[in-house]
Formats: C-alpha cells, structure tokens, sequence
C-alpha cells in the first residue's frame, strides 16, 4: 500500500529508455546506482561536456531539438540562447512543481532518479554559465526532496557540485528549494516570485521574461525536470540517436501518465508522435484497453487545463504540434481516460473548481470568474440549475477567454477544430484553462446540462428529516476562536 | 510559541546562506518553524521576518497564499484525500465521504483527540494509483474505503509512527551545503562573468583575431 507504484519499464522495441531506465532499479536514486544501472553511466556526460565549449554544449541541446517537457513545448536549446549576452549574473531555476491535475513524472523523475536530474543541471549550468542553479520542488512532495537531498549531498562530497568541479574552473551551486502549496507556482514568473519569497503570482509578459528579467532582476532560464533529466541520455549517445525517436518535429521520448479508466493505468516512456492515443490505450505494454465491458466517452489529452478529445481523435499521434492544431494539447503529458459511466457535468465542475481554488487572484477575469463558474455548475450539479445557465457559462467563460475557444473537431456534427491555444483577457494561462471542460462538455454533452436542469428525477433530494444541530465541535470551535 | 530554538535558529541562518538574497529563504524558514511547532506561529513569522530582512506582514503575506502552511494548531496526522480528476473518476469523492464518515468531520476539521485532520486536496500527483491519500505528505495508493480504515487504525495505535513523522516535519534528509564547498553564493550585483565562459569568450575570440590576421587563401581572387 505504501509507495507502491507499478512503473512500467517496459519500452516499446527499438524505442531506448532516455529518461527511465532506473525507475525499476532498487538503488537507481544512489550515486552508485547512476553510475553502474540504466542505459549510461552516470556522470560520464558532464566530463565530456567540461571538454566542449558551452557554445558547443548548447548547439548540440539545440541540434537535438530537446522540446521543453513542461507543457508549453519549446525548444530547450533556443531559450538558452535568449539569456542577452553580457548580463550577469544568471540563474537556472528548474520547474518541479509538478501540479497539472493528471501529471505524474517529474515526481518520478526526483523520486527514482534524482542524479540525472543533477547531472542534466549541471550540463545546463556549464552551457549558460549559471551562477546558481535551484531546483525548486513541489511542497507536497517531501519523499522527492529527500532523495534529492540525499544525491545532491553525494554529489556535493564527489567535487561534483561546488567549487572547482571535477578539478575545472567550472563552479556552480545547486540549491534544492522546496514550495508549499500552490499550483500557479509552476508557471514561470510565478515560480520566480515564489523563489524570492512572495505570494506565486504571475508576473506581466513582456517585460518580465524570465531569460531577459527573471529570479532577481537577472536573466533567468526556467527547465522542467523532464527536460533536464533528458541531457545526460543526450550527451552519453549523440544528437543523432536522440532524433533517431520520434519524429522531425518532436524527436525523443516523453513521459506519459495514463490515469482514470484504463486496464492498466500507468507512467510510460514513449517515442514521440509516432505513438497514437490508440496505442497507448490498447496496447497491452501501455493501457492494456478500456476498463473492461466499457467504452471510451472522452479523454483529457494533456493535463487538467487541456480541452477534451473524443473517440474520434484516439488515432492521431501524441504530438505536440498536431494536437495544438486538433484543438487541445500535449502539455504536460497528463492523459485522463473517461468512459461512459462518466459523468460530463461533474468531471467539468471538479475541474473547474480546481481552478477556482488555485486562481491566484491577480487578475479579475479569473479570480471572479473562475468562482462563477463553479459556482454554476455546482447549482446544476445539485438540481439548482436555471435553463438560462448553460448560456450564462459560456458567457463568464468568454469573458476569461474571448472568442472562439480550442476544441476538438466533431465530424458527425460537421464542426472544425478550433486550435490551441485560446485567447486570454489575464496575465496567465490559469483563467482560460478554466474554460478547457467548460467548452468541451457543453459543445459534446449540452443534453447532459439540460437534462439535469430541467428533469426532476435526476435531482438527488436527501430524504433525512431535519434534526437539531449539534454542539460545535472542539476543534471548529478553536479555529473559529483563531479568525 | 514560539521563536526558534537555538538549533533551529543555528540551521535557519545555514538556509538564508544558501540565497543570494535573504528574502529566498522565507518559504523554507515558514517550513523549518512549522516543522518545530507542528504550525505556523505568530512569533515564529516575526522571528522569520527579522532574519530574512522585512516585515512580519509580508511572512504573513507570503505564507498566506500556500496551502501547506498552517495558521493554528492541526491534527498529529493530516489526512488528505485526493478528489481531482483522475482520482474522482476511480472513487476518491466517495473515498473523502467514507473518511468523513470514520473520522466524523468535515474537511478542515480536526477530531476531539487531536489525531487526525481530513483535508480535501486536489492533484497530488499520484494519479496512476487512484484514489490516492497522503498523510503528512505521505503517499497512500490505490485504497479502497476498507483500506483507509485499516490504515486510520493503524495511525491510531501508533504502528506507522516510524514511517509517518509528526505534522510539519516534512524531508528528514537535509541537503546540507558545506561552507568550505560553497562555489559561489553572493549577491546578484556582485556577480560577473563565469570564469569558464570567460575562458572560452576569450579562446574564441583569440582564434577570431587570428583568422583575420592571416590572409585567407579562398575568396581573395573573387
């Protein structure tokens, strides 16, 4: 019961395992572990990267096309370069606060292998020429900041973090930094102000981006664990066994968590964009099938914030660019199955009130609109609904995101995807994410919203009589006393 | 309570070192005070507030905005029940009913004993293994309402006390910077130019110089 979790390490054949090869091993996170299992040797990469130059270093992350793992997608290499020359110092501050409802693998990542993350921000470090490099973990977490912890104190007595590394001149700290709660910290200005001691939120683009103003005022290069925990792989076996996975567009492997109504649910290395929906459902080293004896009603291809695809996108290709197109997105690789007992009014409010919990409140459109829309669909949810609130929905929905917002094409109903990503009237994605179930479930399932509004018999009325209220609890009693 | 103790005040000023700005070290310091006091005290965040340099308003400020802090006393354990998507679609909402049911309070509340906290969490990234539960942070998979029965109990007599530390004490590793091992922790206005990058700046531009001294052989009769 406790820490177990099934990682699947079995790869599709011809397809290496970049990124989880010591999931499965018992001591992967040890320093001796990285060194002697997986498919390199730990800490060989970060010696040949101390013989290039950091120009070489980064034109080979560039030519490797290595695409950030977060969930906007760009490429690692080409942020890199956006650091203005001659402005110092600079920091590297790695994103792992893993929060997008559905994603689980940077957790993974820190938990089983956390030495590879290091490695990889060491190589980061050299190519940029960080001063400091802090990892930053999600809060929730502390079974990870152990591990890493513990890795980055072996690291530390191995002269492979600090002064003089590996005898070199090349010199960098990494401080392992811990959150405390709060998913907006995962975007990156939030994550900065997070780090410097305030409230996560979100700071304007332009002028705040981070490789040109970020952690203090100085240029600033955010990394998703995965992204980093690539680099090692990459340096040990060359650009050319990188691209040779995936596709042009999208090289390597990525990390897929299949959760919700699947057979197998689970986290799966898979090539990138040559791998469908369809395979990763059914095929029995991935999902192992639907639940069995039920059907797929629709499915969240890329975290909480994505919009729904339908069975009729099971056969396009986990690829990012493609997706976007088809009206959703990749993200962070988060893919939730639904079957048919699945309920679209309450799959959509237990969404959008994640975002209404997690709305930071900078920005209006957001902070109040998220609350409406929970508060709608609650109300629909327990029988409360008005005919005239489907409507009102999209109303508070377009006013977080104006105009037409991303969704799947639907061929039986002769509708065109609208493609990703949707237009915000806030400062950060959070607020349109909050329209992504809204938009997918009325478009899909408005009966499903009707029905519940206007049949009687689906109204749940609890037949408990009334009785007297009972005393206050001792415990609510003292946190009132506390407001 | 309270003020740091003496080793906590010792180890809190270890962490501050580690930023280059003081006021980095305001989310790890509310974690070393809660760690000590199992909450986030008022002294504790003016204590906080004279080490990293502002005013105890803005330690409120910040350690308002993160759910993980605790403004009073909470329950030994903190049992929080995932309900987010992944987690809905396999019974965590029923899982978070039955709880209530056992524990006889409502998310937020505390039981009469001061053992437990039921809390309702979203994404706790464990969504392959729903429903998932954490208490104090950790993890609990794939549990049935029988399970989470099992493992109340189990948290009542004592039997997961090795596994489950106290509310507050969250990483028992401590990465732990030693001062003869720091490379380079000083303030961003005292910062300059990497030596490495330097030294490979200046290669580059040596090899530059030298191209264009000598005569290029290609192009000259073009």
């Amino acid at each position: 019961m406790i820490g177990t979790v099934s990682v699947a390490t079995k790869m599709a054949e011809g397809v290496p395992a970049v990124v989880s090869s010591r999931f499965g091993v018992m001591d992967g996170h040890t320093m001796d572990g990285y060194t002697s299992s997986g498919s390199y040797k730990g800490y060989e990469a970060i010696r040949q990267v101390l013989e290039m130059s950091p120009a070489q270093v980064s034109s080979v992350v560039k030519d490797a096309t290595v695409l950030g793992r977060g969930g906007a997608g760009f490429p690692a290499g080409v942020k890199w370069g956006f650091c203005p020359p001659g402005v110092w110092p600079r920091y590297i501050v790695v994103n792992g606060d893993e929060s997008e409802p559905g994603t689980y693998k940077d957790r993974l990542l820190m938990e089983r292998d956390p030495h590879q993350l290091i490695e990889g921000c060491l190589i980061a470090a050299y190519a940029i020429g960080a001063a400091q490099v802090f990892l930053y973990a999600r809060g929730e977490m502390p079974h990870a900041h152990e591990r890493l912890a513990a890795a980055l104190n072996e690291a530390y007595a191995a002269g492979l973090i600090g002064k003089n590394i590996l005898g070199t001149d090349f010199s960098v700290d990494i401080v392992l930094h811990w959150g405390a709660g709060a998913y907006i910290v995962g975007e990156e200005t939030a994550l900065i102000e997070s780090l410097e001691g305030n409230r996560g939120m979100p700071r304007l683009k332009p002028p705040f981006f981070p490789a040109a103003k970020g952690l203090y005022m100085a240029p600033t290069i955010v990394n998703n664990v995965e992204t980093l925990s690539n680099l090692p792989w990459l340096f040990n076996h060359g650009v050319e066994q990188y691209r040779a996975v995936g596709t042009e567009a999208s090289p390597g492997t990525r990390l897929i968590a299949l959760s919700g109504h699947v057979n197998n649910p689970g986290i799966f290395e898979i090539p990138q964009g040559t791998t469908t929906f369809r395979d990763l459902f059914e095929k029995e080293i991935y999902g192992n099938g639907i639940r069995t004896g039920h059907e797929l009603k629709m499915f969240i291809p890329g975290g909480a914030s994505a919009p729904w695809f339908f069975p009729e996108q099971v056969d396009l290709p986990l690829e990012g660019r493609l997706i976007g197109g088809q009206g959703s997105m990749l993200g962070s690789g988060a893919v939730v199955v639904m079957d048919e007992t699945t309920d679209a009014v309450r799959a959509a409010l237990r969404l959008v009130r994640f975002f209404a919990r997690e709305s930071c409140g900078k920005c209006t459109p957001c902070r109040e609109g998220t609350t409406w829309e929970e508060k709608i669909l609650q109300r629909i949810l327990d029988g409360h609904g008005r005919p005239s609130d489907i409507d009102l929905l999209l109303d508070v929905a377009d006013n977080i995101s104006p105009g037409p917002y991303p969704v799947a094409a639907d061929p039986n109903n002769d509708l065109e995807a609208i493609p990703f990503p949707p237009r915000q009237t806030t400062i950060c994605p959070l607020g349109p994410s909050s329209v992504a179930p809204i938009t997918s479930a009325i478009r899909r399932f408005r009966h499903e919203f009707e029905a519940k509004i206007v049949q009687r018999d689906l109204i749940s009325v609890s037949s408990e009589p009334f009785t007297a209220a009972p005393e206050p609890l001792a415990s609510i009693q003292q946190e009132a006393d506390h407001v | 309570m309270s003020r740091f103790s003496p080793a906590n005040q010792r180890l809190a000023q270890e962490i501050i070192r580690r930023y280059p700005v003081a006021k980095s070290a305001t989310i790890p310091l509310c974690h070393l005070a809660q760690e000590q006091d199992g909450y986030l005290a008022d002294d504790a965040m003016a204590q906080i507030a004279e080490l990293v340099g502002c005013s105890s308003a803005e330690v409120l400020g910040t350690a308002s905005f993160y759910e993980m802090f605790k403004m009073h006393s909470v329950g030994k354990f903190c049992l929080g029940v995932c309900t987010n998507i992944s987690c809905q679609l396999l019974g965590g909402e029923e899982l978070l009913e039955h709880a209530e049911q056992t524990l006889g309070i409502r998310p937020g509340g505390t039981t009469a004993d001061g053992l437990f906290t039921l809390e309702d969490v979203e994404c706790i990234a464990a969504c392959t293994e729903a429903p998932a539960v954490q208490v104090n942070y950790r993890y609990f998979h794939r549990l049935s309402p029988a399970d989470l029965d099992q493992l109340i109990e189990e948290l009542r007599s004592g039997a997961l006390d090795d596994v489950i530390p106290p509310h507050g004490t969250l990483g028992k590793v401590r990465q732990d910077l030693g001062e003869d091992r720091i490379a380079n922790i000083t303030a961003p206005e005292d910062q300059t130019e990497p030596v490495w990058l330097r030294r490979h700046r200046e290669l580059a531009e040596a090899a530059a110089a030298a191209d264009a001294a000598t005569p290029s052989t290609a192009g000259t009769n073009s």
